[in-house]
Formats: C-alpha cells, sequence, structure tokens
C-alpha cells in the first residue's frame, strides 16, 4: 500500500458547535452545485443538532431535559437515540463511559456529547453519501469519516495527530471506507473523565479507533481514554477495531481488527 | 424517585429505536433520514468555502531537490491478531511510502481489512507536514484553537 497519485480535492471549511468543520471532496461533484448543496446539507444538519444537543444553550432539548422541565417523550426521537447509544456504551465500558458524569456539586450532569459528535458526524455525511462519483473525506472536530466510490483514486490519508505536539502526526491510517476517533486532552484540558468517579486519565494520551462507523469509533476512543491504564486492553475487545493507544510516557501502541463479521455491527 | 423510574422506561424504548437506528446505517443506500430539526425553524448556514486559486503551493511529497532516498523497516509490532511490520521510505526528509510489508497473518479477509485500517506509525522526526495526509484526527479541535491547527494548514493549502 503506498502512498500514491495526487489526486487535489476541492476543500470546504466551515464552524458548528465551536468545532470546525473540514471536508475534501474529489470526484464528478467536487466542485458544483450538487457538491455545494451537499456540504450545505451536511453543515444544516450540524446545526440542527447543536440546537438540539448542546450542553451550552440554555434552551436546547438536552439542557431542559438536565433540568427536568422535560421529559425523553418531549424531545425529537434523535435525543432518546443518543441515550440509548450512550446506555449501551455505559454497559459496554463498565460504566467507565456515561452520559451522566459526576458533576462539581456531586450531582450527575447530563452530558450526552461523547456520544453525539460522532454519530452527528455520521448523519452530516449522509448527504455527501448520496453523490454520485465522488469520494469525501469530512472531519467533524477532529473525527474522521471517509467514503470511497472511485476505484481509480488512492486511499484517504488520515494522520493522527501527536498529542504533545499537536502540530505533528504520529500515524497515517489509509482509509477508503471507515472512520477514524481520537480522544485526549490536547485541545480542551481535561474533559473527559473516568464516569464512575471522575477521576482524569494519567496514564493514557490519547486513544484513536479506526472502525467501519464513526459512532462506535467515537464512543470507543471515549471510553477507552476513560478506562485509563485499562485502554488497550478493552479495545482488544472490542470486534471490528484497530488503532493507536499513545501512553503518557510517549510509547504507542497499535492494535488490530479481525474481519468484521457483516450481520453485525 | 419518580423521575428515575420515567428514565429507566424512556431508555427501554429508546433500546428500540436504537435496533432500528444500527440497521440504517450498516448500508449507505438504506439509510433514510430527516433532518433533526425539521419540526424547527429553518437556519441559513454560512459556509466558506475552502480554498483560494490554486497557486501552486507545494502538493504531495514527491522527490525534493536532489536528494537521495531512504527506506527504513520498522520493528515488528505485536498485535493480537499477530505481527506487523511497516516500511517507511523518505526522500529530502519527506515521506514518500509507507509500505506495511508484513500483516497478521490468517486468511485474505485480514490483509483486507488491515490495509485499510491499520494506523502506520510516523518516523517521529517527520514534521507533520510531509507525512502527506489528507485530513487529521486528533483530540477535540475547538474553532479557537483551529486558527493555529495542522487541519487548517491543510485546508488552506489544499495539500
Amino acid at each position: 500500500m503506498t502512498t500514491a497519485v495526487a489526486v487535489r480535492p476541492r476543500r470546504y471549511v466551515a464552524h458548528v458547535m465551536g468545532m470546525p468543520v473540514s471536508l475534501a471532496l474529489r470526484g464528478d461533484h467536487a466542485d458544483d452545485a450538487e457538491g455545494r448543496g451537499a456540504w450545505a446539507e451536511a453543515m444544516a444538519t450540524l446545526v440542527d443538532v447543536d440546537r438540539v444537543f448542546s450542553t451550552y444553550r440554555a434552551d436546547s432539548h438536552v439542557s431542559r431535559l438536565d433540568r427536568g422541565e422535560i421529559d425523553v417523550v418531549d424531545c425529537p426521537p434523535e435525543v432518546a437515540e443518543v441515550l440509548a447509544l450512550g446506555e449501551r456504551a455505559r454497559a459496554e465500558s463498565g460504566g467507565a463511559f456515561d452520559v451522566r458524569r459526576p458533576g462539581p456539586d456531586g450531582r450527575r450532569v447530563l452530558d450526552p456529547s461523547g456520544v453525539v459528535k460522532g454519530w452527528a458526524a455520521e448523519r452530516a455525511a449522509h448527504p455527501l453519501r448520496l453523490l454520485p462519483g465522488t469520494d469525501f473525506c469530512l472531519s467533524v472536530g477532529g473525527d474522521v469519516v471517509c467514503h470511497t466510490v472511485r476505484d481509480d483514486h488512492p486511499d484517504w490519508r488520515v494522520g493522527i495527530e501527536d498529542p504533545r505536539d499537536p502540530g505533528r502526526v504520529l500515524a497515517v491510517v489509509p482509509v477508503r471506507n471507515g472512520a477514524v476517533a481520537t480522544s485526549g486532552a490536547t485541545h480542551r484540558g481535561a474533559h473527559v473523565v473516568d464516569a464512575r468517579d471522575g477521576t482524569v486519565p494519567r496514564r493514557v494520551a490519547s486513544v484513536t479507533v479506526v472502525h467501519s462507523d464513526l459512532t462506535w469509533a467515537d464512543i470507543d476512543a471515549t471510553a477507552a481514554y476513560a478506562l485509563d491504564g485499562t485502554a488497550l486492553e478493552w479495545l482488544r475487545t472490542r470486534p471490528g477495531r484497530s488503532g493507536l493507544v499513545v501512553w503518557a510516557d510517549r510509547r504507542r501502541e497499535v492494535f488490530g481488527a479481525r474481519p468484521q463479521d457483516r450481520a453485525g455491527r | 424517585m419518580r423521575r428515575i423510574v420515567l428514565w429507566a422506561s424512556s431508555t427501554a424504548a429508546a433500546l428500540v429505536l436504537l435496533f432500528g437506528y444500527h440497521t440504517s446505517t450498516s448500508g449507505v443506500a438504506a439509510v433514510e433520514q430527516q433532518p433533526i430539526g425539521s419540526s424547527l425553524t429553518t437556519t441559513t448556514v454560512a459556509t466558506s468555502s475552502g480554498t483560494g486559486p490554486d497557486t501552486g503551493t507545494s502538493g504531495t511529497s514527491s522527490d525534493s531537490a536532489g536528494s537521495s532516498s531512504t527506506t527504513v523497516t520498522g520493528d515488528v509490532v505485536q498485535t493480537r491478531w499477530g505481527p506487523v511490520q511497516v516500511q517507511v521510505t523518505t526522500s529530502g526528509g519527506k515521506l514518500t511510502a509507507v509500505e506495511v510489508v508484513r500483516y497478521p497473518s490468517g486468511n485474505g479477509q485480514d490483509v483486507e481489512i488491515n490495509s485499510r485500517a491499520l494506523p502506520i506509525l510516523v518516523d517521529e522526526t517527520l514534521a507533520a507536514q510531509s507525512a502527506d495526509i489528507d485530513m487529521v484526527s486528533g483530540a477535540t479541535v475547538t474553532s479557537v484553537g483551529y486558527v493555529d491547527s495542522l487541519q487548517s494548514a491543510l485546508d488552506q493549502a489544499g495539500l
């Protein structure tokens, strides 16, 4: 698998949810009205998600739900979908991942952002997938979805940033169709904690998960990061995932994927 | 207490929804989504579109002036599924090729999956810009932090 051929993609950038969103398009509709329309639709999806799920907006459904002003049934059905994903992640991570994290006053705060980002990016990718003869690579705040339909085009190359020096990459993942998510404390400080006791990870510096679906790549990266010392052990029990764990002492460990069961996730 | 019960029942209902969600995302063609806020007011989205005119910024990392290329084969890394080994070729301090020379043994499926999905460790002495990448995956980048980020450099250069 050599790196190759320069197919210069058309690039688009915008910001939503306080995060940058970058898109690279190549192929038939990379730079026409259809391509730009799909990009606008992708952004509109993220804006809608932000309005419903933001913990920074007092009037979002999630904020109102957390304050007990409304119930899940009063929210758009996507809220229940996200909470269910969070519940499954909590169960599968032994409680390290939880959309109800310990707040400063001991009360548990509803914060589904650990689920929402990857899930939202998958939704945003939907209109892009419908573009005929067009490949895309979409990043929502550092979580990446790749899609390739053109056999004559090379793999997308996703760089994994160095948690100590974000100006460098530690590894490259060649992806045709799939997703790459990274969790760590580089840009936002310690915003991920072990939901069981609120401890901040110390031994692990960052976790990158490669998977067919960004929703679960993102959840698993966050959960493994929260698990800290047992991150790698846990990731190796997860089917269809591969990736990279960077430890605080600079050690880097790659873990591999096994063939995916097409029937299952 | 009453709230907890409500919470539990809505979670149970949601698990049913989740089932449907996974089937719908497993196949591209099968996905049928409504914009999440279809019932909410529509908003206009301001999108800035990518790069300016193509000004011939240095593109992909091909041969740089008159330097010879070096090929280094990395250590064998043990993974759960077997040993993996990577070979990296650099030329003039730039990464020109990365090849996975050893995959976990097993059936062909292993090779296919891994060739698409295994991260390839990059020599730490290489600058990020030379690694020939399309996108950066990192811990959540904020819009403020984006300005100085590698992703921003990629977007601007159209590398």
